[in-house]
């Protein structure tokens, strides 16, 4: 197999035939540059058996690979003088020289047509008949009549011109160089036979017009085979190694007269490891050029419609990694357009566009490729999960009803599992999610789902950019050493045995004989390699101190307890031998710099021993120890409750000062309300609604901020867990931020911010002096009502004052009214008046001429960013990055308002 | 074939070129003990020879699987061929040799007690196992040569590195 390995290659392309063609013209070319030679030498040597097979050969190719794009015109063409060619070969017509002429000839016409294929994307009209006919009358044994077949081209002067210039209709096509990665996405077909162009050019082409700038960008690539890349790669792997036994030996002999040169050797030895990972590299779009022809042709079947839309095609990763995701990424589409999108009808019934759309974003994060693949369907059903993980016996109804709605989801991965009401032709055909799963992390990769009812489905893939080498911590236990991959270690733990969890130091406790480090607020499930590896029988109470590796799999995170860490390696993987596949608990053997062979542990196949399933997450998983507040890095403790109505509803732990069960007898009624003493001061009590309790005492959660407080009164407090916190839009009243799905159940997420308001009137003013920027009001311009109702809350909930506003007239009508904000944040595109002109009246004059503006868009051009500046934005932030936007918000505020930002 | 730093007792060239030499119906063998028993693997089966190596053990592998040793950048999987054949382990502080073998891409050192030297043995002192030969060694011999003063086993090197088909 042979690939191109051109930068020209790496411009992402749209339509999977254009790219084809593409290949084709290329391959093409590069054959009749061959068959020009061999022509020659056919003249030369008439009879030579191996000029007329290759000849033969290269003919009977194009009219194959013709064939098969539906090339008709070349296809005929190429017939004609395959027959011709063939009966040569066989020996049942000598070689004439008319003969040759005539095959020259047609040579030509298959350049000619072959230029305007190059030039339009479709054969050029013409009449071959003429030609046809006379290789058909040469087949027949006849005497070819030579002036009937093509004048225009005499067959010396071909032969004189061979290999190089027959085609002037090539140089003349618009080759601009290199500027096809500055619009990655173009719509119309337009540039793939441009780009073809280009590629056919190097062989085609550079004969009269071609000025040298042209020609040197094509003169750069080369074509390598496969194979010489893979071998360079091992060979470099294994200079890697030498170098890092070198490196190893060098660092006990101090002084060494050798160091210098070696650490130059060792320099250079990086660069080379880099440079031929750099050529292997490839553009993940070459994995998707497939997929448009693929949703095209599946929205037909499937009676949907369908938009594809692709992202960060230019995200490059090996080629070997490349091939391997890209049948998992093809199931992927193909389940998003069979499963994930509704039909136009149920699309529209749900107040949605009729066009389904599949979303493909790559892009690198630390040394990984991220590929995500999304869909704006139906999500997945949660409800049909669970009764599938039910009846096939995965998981208990107890167990199912305390996993989260993610948990559930990922049951999808299990084998066997689809919930497709019924097995359609395109998606079930036997391959699951789990077969996907299987193979993402069979070359070292993690897969996540995020899906939301009603509004899509997220799947994450996670990728090392590379198999050969990666880098892996190496450690020990029973005496030997294994390497356990980067990718998974999340951090390293020095464990004690004794003590207790508020000690800043993580301590190994049990349950009966299972075994947890309480790390921060959470138990993770640990195992001893020793014991796992049955290396050794382990005893916790042998030292006081363990080192423990924190790994994750999946959403889970579990302790690996060794013996002793030593370095991070850079190690080369190395499959297993066959005998030895069937221990699931390792993924490969790699040799260290000192020389030895060691394994590398697979943390999946770990978890899986320790019963510890990535879609089960059946372990203490969030678990509270301690009323103590912690937030984690993606999950947000929450405290849930029951207040008047039967639905939970929950706060961020965080904010929450204390839990108090207060008796009723010491609740005073005040004018305006309810009010208990509580430590020396008066708390106003607030309820969420207007029932009175008989209960004897009164659940409160109080709130404390800067010495106000404030009890919110609740009927029952349920429980904390970590959850990912994902609030979904639209049931919003005063109050409440909206709904979230935590532990199984849709609750509602209480705005305490509203709240606080409520008990105290100037609560934020209070703020506003201590704390001006969490205070702010911000004015939000947005037309589009999901943006407005996801940006709003999203600031109210970090603590702004939040207007909003649909049009830009509107909040001129604030401006005119005499309402102030703090700062301005805005839509770009919008009706009437956009965000441009909007900016430019808000600094043209009036009370809001120096407020901060940020611009909110969807396009993230440089143009774009500059016109905004020009018109007089602070700031820009693409949609919907809301991080950037809190950054942003904050950055703004904490700048003095001045009218010199608007220059 | 490359000349081995991992001191080899025999270098195959000299092993081939004994090879080259010899008559049609004549085969070469590698010759090896294993509990005092004789035994003959066909030379153009062998990779390499090798002394005692450093091999690092497997966790949770078959009892058969010695290790892992690392054999010019190459790993190598080491299998015991005493355990293979169900005999008592080595006597401690022998210095046991190995014959490494491929299969299916892979490489496998056949661990043995010793290795001796390259024997041309005619067809006609072939014979198949005889019917008593005890079970152990049946299931690896592909049969005997009768030699001026002893017997030799013929050991089937694939049946003897297919270990997962006799797995659980």
């Amino acid at each position: 197999m042979r690939r191109a390995i051109s930068p020209q290659r790496q411009a992402p392309k749209e339509y999977a035939m254009d790219d084809l063609l593409a290949d084709f013209i290329t391959e093409t070319s590069e054959n009749l540059a061959e068959l020009d030679v061999a022509l020659v030498k056919l003249e030369q040597v008439p009879g030579d058996i191996a000029t007329l097979s290759l000849i033969f050969r290269l003919v009977h190719t194009i009219k194959g690979t013709c064939g098969f794009l539906g090339l008709a015109r070349l296809e005929r063409v190429a017939h004609a003088a395959e027959n011709v060619l063939g009966m040569l070969r066989e020996g049942r017509l000598t070689p004439t020289a008319e003969i040759v002429s005539l095959i020259l000839t047609t040579a030509d016409q298959i350049k000619r047509i072959l230029a305007g294929l190059a030039e339009t994307g479709q054969e050029p009209a013409g009449d071959d008949e003429a030609l046809i006919a006379a290789l058909n009358a040469a087949a027949a044994g006849e005497k070819p009549p030579v002036t009937a077949a093509e004048p225009t081209v005499a067959p010396e002067a071909a032969l004189a011109a061979a290999p190089a210039a027959e085609m002037p209709a090539a140089p003349a096509e618009p080759p601009q160089p290199q500027p096809q990665a500055e619009q990655p996405q173009a719509q119309e077909p337009q540039p793939a036979p441009a780009e073809a162009a280009r590629q056919a050019a190097p062989v085609v082409s550079p004969a009269d017009s071609a000025s040298p700038a042209e020609a040197a960008p094509s003169a750069q690539t080369i074509r390598v085979s496969v194979d010489v890349l893979e071998h360079l790669m091992t060979l470099v792997s294994e200079l890697v190694l030498t170098r890092n036994q070198l490196l190893q030996l060098a660092r006990k002999q101090e002084n060494a007269a050798f160091s210098l040169p070696l650490q130059r050797l060792s320099q250079i030895t990086s660069e080379l490891q880099e440079g031929v990972m750099k050529s292997r590299m490839q553009p993940i779009g070459n994995a998707w050029n497939k997929l448009p022809r693929l949703v095209r042709d599946l929205s037909h079947e499937l009676g949907k419609k369908i938009e594809l839309v692709m992202h960060g095609a230019e995200t490059e990763l090996d080629r070997q990694v490349l091939e391997l995701i890209k049948d998992p990424l093809t199931h992927m589409v193909r389940n998003s357009a069979d499963h994930g999108l509704e039909s136009p009808e149920e699309r529209r019934a749900a107040d949605k566009p009729e066009t389904g759309r599949i979303s493909l974003n790559a892009f690198h994060e630390g040394g990984h490729i991220i590929i995500e693949v999304s869909d704006d369907g139906r999500g997945l059903s949660t409800e049909r999960i669970r009764a599938k993980a039910l009846a096939l016996g995965l998981a208990t109804e107890a167990e199912l009803a305390a996993m989260s709605e993610s948990q559930i989801q990922r049951f999808i991965f299990r084998a066997g599992f689809s919930t497709a009401a019924n097995v359609s032709a395109v998606s079930g055909r036997g391959v699951g999610m789990d077969v996907v799963k299987t193979n993402v992390e069979r070359i070292g990769g993690t897969i996540d789902v995020k899906s939301v009812p009603g509004l899509g489905t997220t799947f994450t893939i996670k990728i090392p950019l590379t198999l050969a080498i990666v880098s892996a911590l190496i450690v020990e236990a029973g005496g030997e050493r294994f390497a356990i991959p980067q990718i998974s270690v999340q951090e390293l733990v020095h464990a004690r045995t004794h003590g207790n969890g508020n000690e800043a130091q993580p301590v190994i406790e049990r349950i009966n004989t299972t075994l947890v480090l309480r790390l921060r607020n959470r138990l993770l499930p640990l195992v001893a390699l020793n014991e796992l590896l049955q290396l050794a029988p382990f005893s916790i109470e042998e030292q006081a101190h363990y080192y423990v590796i924190v790994v994750q799999v999946g959403a889970n995170l579990f302790g690996i307890i060794v013996d002793r860490i030593f370095d991070t390696e850079e190690i080369v993987v190395k499959p297993v031998a066959a005998i030895l596949r069937h221990i699931t608990l390792f993924s490969g053997n790699t040799i260290l710099g000192d020389g030895s062979v060691i394994m590398i542990l697979d943390i999946n196949g770990m978890a899986r021993a320790i019963g510890l399933n990535a879609e089960e997450e059946k372990y203490l998983q969030g678990k509270m120890l301690s009323s103590e507040t912690a937030v984690e890095t993606e999950k947000t403790n929450m405290l849930l409750f029951r207040a008047g109505s039967s639905m939970i509803k929950a706060v961020p732990l965080a904010l929450v000062a204390r839990l108090e069960d207060i008796p009723r007898e010491q609740i005073e009624h005040v004018s305006g309300g309810k009010v208990t003493q509580y430590r020396g001061q008066l708390m106003p009590l607030i309820s969420m609604h207007d029932q009175e309790s008989e209960e004897p005492t009164q659940a409160v959660l109080v709130f404390n901020d800067r010495g106000r407080i404030m009890g919110l009164m609740v009927d029952e407090i349920l429980d904390i867990v970590a959850t990912e916190l994902r609030i979904e839009l639209g049931a919003a009243r005063p109050g409440l931020l909206g709904t979230a799905v935590i532990a199984g159940h849709a609750t509602d997420i209480v705005d305490i911010s509203y709240w606080l308001t409520q008990a105290h009137q100037d609560w934020f003013s209070i703020t506003k002096v201590e704390q001006a920027e969490t205070a702010a009001r911000l004015l939000v311009v947005e037309d589009s009502d999901f943006f407005r109702d996801l940006i709003g809350p999203m600031l109210n909930a970090s603590g702004y004052h939040v207007t909003a506003v649909p049009t830009a007239v509107q909040a001129l009508r604030l401006r005119d009214d005499g309402q102030t904000f703090d700062a301005i944040i805005s839509d770009i595109e919008m009706p009437e008046m956009d965000g441009f002109a909007f900016a430019r009246a808000v600094r043209a004059g009036g009370p809001w001429r120096t407020l901060p503006m940020i611009a909110l868009s969807s396009r993230s051009s440089d143009a774009d960013k500059n016109t905004a500046r020009e018109s007089g934005f602070t700031d820009y932030v693409v949609k919907f990055d809301r991080e950037a936007l809190i950054a942003s918000i904050r950055h703004c505020l904490a700048r003095p308002p001045a009218p010199a930002l608007a220059a | 074939m490359e000349a081995l730093p991992n001191s080899p007792v025999i270098s195959l060239p000299a092993m081939q070129k004994t090879q080259t030499t010899i008559r049609q119906e004549e085969t070469a063998f590698v010759t090896l003990s294993i509990a005092e028993q004789l035994c003959g693997i066909p030379v153009l089966g062998v990779r390499d020879v090798l002394n005692e190596q450093q091999i690092t053990r497997i966790p949770l592998a078959p009892p058969e699987i010695a290790g892992n040793l690392n054999l010019r950048g190459r790993i190598v999987t080491a299998i015991d061929v005493r355990r293979r054949l169900h005999l008592p382990p080595a006597p401690a502080g022998m210095r046991r040799m190995a014959v490494v073998a491929e299969r299916g891409n892979e490489l496998y050192a056949l661990l043995v007690d010793q290795v001796h030297e390259v024997l041309n043995l005619s067809a006609n002192d072939f014979e198949s196992n005889p019917p008593n030969l005890l079970p152990n060694w049946a299931a690896h011999s592909a049969g005997i040569y009768r030699l001026k003063d002893r017997l030799m086993i013929v050991l089937d090197v694939a049946k003897l590195l297919s270990l997962s088909d006799q797995r659980h």
